[in-house]
């Protein structure tokens, strides 16, 4: 980043309505930064998902979709089948992607689908007001998880990376986060080689963000960087789980 | 043009590349899977996609995300698929983007059974999905006539920026007609610039286009809404389509009937024909918007007693044709579910029993 702030082509000039300290904004800043470096922001289609990032259309400056809850991969499957010269993302909380969503994503993944994931796994449903996700952690309490998420009845948080990463059908699976600026660094590489093996026609790709929502833990943006780094990056586990190369 | 003959259910994957459509996503389904096994083998001859999609869901977004950058698409199914479906068509609907649906429908309610059915007339005219929002419906009675609404079905999808659904039903799916494609109705698809998310640079333009259904501020909302309002009024004045069957003649009753089933009273009017009874039908071809005033002034008509919906459902249209009729006759309805066609002869008995009563 140079000295003086400038703002990314490909992010307008509209105020968020995310909260202070939420992670999505970063998210948001390194997949515009890609685009611009990648010069594809006139032949790239966004699609929001339903969660907090539902206004990401406002955000950028590239075409956008608004997508049903959990939609958006059977979307950009649609998107790249008809107009395989676009550039086609999802942009995905946890509750869209890992339970409602999460037949679409599978087969998408697992049909190699020329387009890009972004998730943004933040362990609760942030627009709804932090009800348990698939990615809640054990004893983690949520709203409809007061007592702290019991896994001997909701099973154990499901980790995406991993589970996507069983298909064989070729794909670039990457885990990184957003909470801090040595992590944000590998996040934009991470971002940035899921949009290059696209642009390639290469294989599916998908990178998930492990983030913050400040909010719905009931922590300040700080306590809630700390609880992250403690808690959540034990169990999802930084890193390439799968690249085209492999195989 | 030379007639070929051909299955409906195939007629109707060729009727949709031969419009220009070239993009078909689909979920097998009975009665209607061989529209699927045409496109998986004719597609790729074209250079045109076909994707089965893991769900109707699935396929429901996929001709969304499809139909949102411009692209002529189609998929079909039968009843528990449409169900499906529905939450993606509400949500084209409300994007307004142009998609075409065809609904071969089945029994019913949940899986009911795989017979010819008329039963999701609700589901297609009054909803289906949330929220208010139409469909334009067309009801073939053959295999021609499909083939033709599948034609006509995409420019005015893209006329009125929705979704439009064709409901046959099985019987028409699998019967073997003698088709042509008529070349008047290969229209080529409209400009879609103004609104689609087809790339910036596609369409030489440094703004965005948005395709959305989310309207959060309600001022806002209401004026979306009042804007789709104004497209299902304006099908209303442009797009409604039936056929008068026998309305010449001094009938006593009114036969209101549509698809398959109309066939059938056809054959029962001709009959009572030959033996000096004359019978009248309405045969709404298109569901919505429907063609009240053809209803309203056929029954009308002096010498006319009664009217009665014959449908293969337990009497969803004959709401409509109440709707139509407003009274000045009594209205009845009959039909038979499950797959059972009613035939002439229990058409003719229903009809000489309203004379005789
Ligand atoms: C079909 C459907 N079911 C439920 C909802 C309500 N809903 C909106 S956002 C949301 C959860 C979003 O959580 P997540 O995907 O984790 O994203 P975040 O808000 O945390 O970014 C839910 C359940 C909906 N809009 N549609
Ligand atoms: S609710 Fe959570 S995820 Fe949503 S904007 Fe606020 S902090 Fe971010």
């Amino acid at each position: 980043m140079g000295k003086t702030f400038s703002k990314p082509e490909a992010l307008s000039d509209a105020y968020t309505h995310y909260c202070p300290g939420c992670t999505h904004g970063i998210a948001h800043r390194l997949v515009a930064e890609v685009i611009d470096e990648l010069g594809i922001r006139g032949r790239t289609v966004g699609i929001a998902p339903v969660g907090c990032a539902v206004l990401a259309y406002n955000y950028f400056t590239c075409d956008f979709q608004e997508a049903a809850h959990g939609r958006a991969p059977a979307m950009a499957t649609g998107i790249k089948r008809v107009r395989p010269d676009l550039i086609a993302f999802t942009y995905q909380g946890d509750g869209d992607l890992a339970s409602i969503g999460m037949g679409e994503i599978v087969h998408a993944a697992n049909r190699g689908e020329k387009f890009t994931t972004i998730f943004i796994n933040n362990a609760v449903y942030g627009m709804t007001g932090g009800q348990m996700a698939p990615t809640t952690m054990p004893g983690q309490r949520t709203t409809t998880s007061p007592m702290g998420r019991d896994v001997t009845t909701t099973g154990m948080p499901i980790k995406m990376c991993e589970l996507l990463s069983t298909l064989e059908t070729p794909g670039y699976i990457e885990r990184q986060t957003l909470l801090n600026p040595k992590y944000i660094k590998k996040a934009k590489k991470a971002i940035k080689r899921a949009f290059e093996y696209q642009i390639a026609g290469k294989c599916y790709s998908f990178v998930e963000l492990v983030s913050i929502c400040p909010t719905n833990w009931g922590k300040t943006p700080l306590e809630s960087l700390k609880w992250a780094e403690e808690s959540l990056l034990p169990y999802y586990k930084l890193g390439e789980f799968k690249t085209p190369e492999e195989e | 043009m030379a007639k070929i003959l051909m299955k409906g259910n195939e007629a109707i994957g060729e009727a949709a590349i031969r419009a220009g459509c070239l993009n078909y996503f689909a979920y097998p389904i009975t009665p209607q899977t061989e529209v699927a096994e045409y496109m998986a083998k004719r597609m790729p001859e074209v250079n045109g996609v076909f994707v089965q999609g893991e769900s109707e869901v699935a396929v429901g977004y996929m001709i969304f995300g499809a139909a949102a950058c411009g692209e002529r698409v189609m998929t079909t199914s039968s009843s528990p698929g449409v169900s499906l479906m529905s939450e993606a068509i509400s949500y084209i609907a409300g994007a307004r983007c142009p998609a075409v649906f065809v609904n071969i429908m089945r029994g019913g309610p949940g899986l009911g059974g795989i017979l010819p059915s008329q039963g999701d007339y609700f589901q297609s005219t009054k909803g289906g999905g949330h929220g208010d929002y139409r469909l334009l419906v067309m009801a073939p009675d053959g295999v021609q006539e499909i083939v033709e609404m599948v034609m006509m079905a995409f420019p005015l999808a893209e006329k009125y920026r929705n979704p439009v659904m064709i409901v046959g039903d099985g019987l028409i799916g699998q019967m073997m007609e003698p088709v042509e494609f008529p070349d008047n109705l290969t229209v080529k698809p409209s400009n879609k610039d103004a609104w689609a998310t087809n790339g910036m640079d596609t369409r030489g333009s440094k703004e965005k286009n948005i395709v959305k259904s989310l309207y959060l501020d309600p001022e806002e909302l209401n004026n979306h809404n009042l804007t789709l309002k104004a497209q299902y009024e304006r099908m209303k004045k442009e797009e409604i389509r039936f056929e008068a069957y026998n309305t010449d003649g001094d009938y006593k009753v009114l036969i209101v009937s549509y698809g398959t089933m109309s066939r059938v009273c056809k054959t029962a009017i001709d009959n009572m024909k030959a033996k000096g009874i004359e019978t009248g039908m309405i045969r709404p071809k298109t569901l919505f918007p429907y063609p009240l005033q053809a209803v309203h002034d056929a029954a009308a008509k002096q010498s006319c007693k009664a009217v009665i919906s014959i449908e293969m459902s337990m009497g969803q249209m004959v709401e409509d044709v109440e709707r139509a009729v407003l009274g000045q006759k009594p209205v009845s309805w009959y039909g038979q579910c499950g797959g059972n066609v009613p035939s002439p002869e229990e058409v003719e008995e229903q009809v000489m029993a309203l004379i005789n009563k």
